[in-house]
């Protein structure tokens, strides 16, 4: 009987998530699989084959743009950790315990309002009428408008706003549980800054430093807005083109091939790089 | 200085403020070579700021701080050779015990070949040989302490601080690290700075202790002379157990001094030389409960060397060879007295009335500073 009731409140505590994977998770992406797995032969007949991955090995402009979406992706996490890490550090051990709050805070508050409002806010600072351009030529500094947006550097340092944040938290989170008597013991005996930064500070933040750089790859990969917005056409990120196979060429069986694609690729790269930090996901990401 | 090279560290005149607090206030004392010396005080008393100053982690207001001869002012922490015992010992989680104990070689740049002879040794000094593998979660805490004393001592330091290292540990273990530590600092025969507020543990462990309080040294010495001989009544009131009475000067002499407590008792005490006092001023009088022998028989005692007072048991404190009686005197006051338990028919009751007395040596007698009005 009381078993019974155990078994019972498990089931209904469990359901609602077990049907949120199941139903919006699980089953979408068995649809995906198997059409990417049609052919097209004629209108309106299908096959069951390779044909669309085979499309994308065969056609450099796909899985170019993978690869570029990959690296830039990788870049912008270098990036992110690079200028969240000092800021995170700063946040759990150098600021005192009413300003932390507050600069937590003051990190959390751009996600209050929605991505596109914040790329239209980059796209009013740089475009070409913008606000930069207008000063710099009021100023003198220049002669006539330059256009900020639609290059790379734009992508990047746009992509960077947007996720740092999913940086900094894990990493506050991990450098926080920190003991300060650590850092001062690497001083104690006989290490200099860096040496403390190297071998005590940056070998314990490593699961936030993994979970975060996990999480911050794998959104930016996937991002769709900010590289549009800011890149325009010329940004030629994956996602673009797993758009342009659903909706521009009405092609469905390509477009999920794609997303299968990127979805492998990224996974492979966060394999890769667990591997090469000798972190495993169950104590990096389960862990903050 | 003179000497210089007889002590392994000299403080003269330290001083650190943070803000208006005085945390460490004119401190001056030396350590000769290969002691084991103590600072104990309350929580608060700046012991703390003391330590982390001689380790460089705060910078004194004012004075000065010489290591082996040479002042250590301008040398920044890690360049120090004083290591530290961290309060929660700080070893470093996501490295084993070899490359906890070999971090600090490595940082001097000792070549891998001197780097595993030395961690090889320094376990095999504290016992532990066969744990360089083992993962830091993976000891005892017991184990952990050891560690973190070899990880110091490996770099063979002129000073070794240890910041209250066994407060972390159980009853048991801690009685028994306090006879691994003394033996410990034999065997290095390095100079060993324990700070602590656990005066057992300081008492024990120390050839020379330094009783703090309030950012100064109240005193500094062997530990039976701060136990028997204290100077101030803080010390006499901070080491050990005592019953306390408040009172006034009413008769002095060389050797004696008379005085009555505020519940109207006459006692007779030990006078201190250079203690300062006149007829009039008022007192703190301490008595260690040892040396109150309590007797059921009211049968005054007839020797003018000794103090009496009558009283009722109140209750009886059994702790085996350390018990005690608690007696409430005639004039209501809790007095604190040793016994011996024997479980005999002669043993003391709750109830009974009973007749202490104290030898006039053993009457301590102080200025009352107000420290303990507040109680």
């Amino acid at each position: 009987m009381q078993s019974d009731i155990k078994r019972l409140s498990l089931i209904l505590l469990f359901a609602p998530f077990a049907l949120w994977i199941v139903l919006l998770i699980i089953l979408p992406h068995l649809g995906m699989v198997v059409l990417s797995l049609r052919e097209k032969v004629a209108p309106r007949v299908y096959e069951f084959g390779f044909g669309n991955y085979i499309d994308f090995i065969n056609e450099p402009i796909y899985w170019n743009t993978l690869l570029r979406t990959g690296s830039m992706s990788i870049l912008v996490t270098i990036l992110a950790l690079l200028i969240g890490f000092p800021i995170a550090y700063y946040i759990a051990k150098i600021a005192g315990r009413r300003s932390r709050g507050a600069l937590f805070l003051l990190c959390l508050i751009p996600l209050w309002v929605s991505d596109l409002i914040r790329a239209f806010g980059w796209i009013l600072l740089l475009r070409e009428t913008g606000v930069f351009s207008s000063f710099l030529q009021w100023s003198g500094m220049v002669s006539e408008p330059i256009e900020f947006l639609y290059n790379d550097i734009t992508v990047v340092m746009g992509l960077v706003y947007t996720v740092i944040l999913f940086m900094i938290v894990p990493l506050v989170s991990t450098l926080d549980g920190m003991d300060d008597a650590m850092v001062e013991a690497g001083y104690n005996l006989g290490g200099n800054g860096f040496t403390v930064l190297r071998r005590i500070i940056v070998p314990y933040a490593m699961p936030g430093i993994v979970s975060g750089c996990i999480v911050v790859f794998m959104m930016t990969a996937g991002s769709y807005l900010t590289p549009i917005l800011l890149g325009g056409k010329n940004s030629s990120w994956f996602t673009e083109q797993i758009y342009d196979q659903f909706i521009t060429r009405f092609n469905w069986e390509s477009g999920a091939a794609f997303g299968f694609l990127l979805l492998a690729f990224t996974s492979l790269v966060v394999w890769l790089g667990l591997k090469l930090s000798g972190q495993t996901l169950a104590n990096t990401v389960a862990k903050s | 200085m003179t000497n210089a090279q007889d002590y392994d560290l000299e403080c003269t005149n330290l001083m650190k403020h943070f803000g208006a607090v005085r945390a460490v206030d004119d401190v001056s004392f030396n350590i000769p070579k290969g002691s084991f010396f103590s600072i104990l005080g309350p929580s608060g008393c700046g012991k703390t700021t003391l330590m982390r100053m001689i380790a460089g982690f705060e910078n004194p207001t004012a004075g000065d701080i010489h290591i082996k001869g040479n002042s250590v002012l301008n040398t920044p922490p890690n360049k120090r050779n004083v290591k530290m015992v961290f309060q929660h010992l700080a070893l470093f989680p996501m490295m084993n015990v070899y490359d906890n104990i070999a971090y600090g070689l490595k940082c001097n740049g000792a070549s891998a070949s001197e780097i595993k002879t030395k961690v090889r040794d320094v376990l095999e000094r504290i016992a532990l040989p066969d744990v360089a593998k083992r993962e830091i979660h993976q000891l005892s805490g017991g184990q952990k302490q050891r560690i973190a004393i070899a990880r110091c001592m490996v770099l063979d330091p002129d000073v070794l601080l240890l910041d209250e290292p066994l407060g972390a540990l159980d009853l048991k273990l801690r009685e028994a690290m306090k006879i691994e530590l003394k033996l410990l600092q034999h065997q290095f025969n390095t100079t060993f700075i324990y700070i602590t507020h656990d005066q057992s543990e300081a008492l024990v462990m120390s050839d020379h202790v330094a009783i703090m309080n309030n950012g100064k040294f109240e005193q500094i010495g062997r530990p039976e002379d701060l136990y028997h001989k204290p100077d101030t009544a803080f010390v006499a009131g901070f080491v050990g157990d005592s019953n306390r009475w408040n009172g006034n000067v009413i008769a002095m002499d060389d050797k004696q001094i008379k005085v009555e407590t505020d519940t109207g008792l006459a006692m007779v005490c030990k006078r201190n030389p250079n203690d300062g006092l006149s007829d009039g001023d008022a007192v703190n009088i301490f008595v260690r409960p040892e040396f109150i022998a309590a007797k059921k028989t009211r049968t005054k005692s007839s020797k003018d060397t000794k103090n009496t007072m009558d009283g009722t048991v109140d209750s009886i404190l059994f702790n085996g060879a350390n018990s005690r009686v608690l007696v409430r005197s005639d004039n209501g006051q809790l007095i604190e007295a040793d016994i011996v338990v024997t479980g005999g028919a002669s043993d003391l009751r709750s109830g009974d009335a009973v007749n202490m007395s104290w030898a006039h040596a053993q009457t301590m007698c102080f200025a009352d500073k107000g420290e303990f009005d507040a109680k």
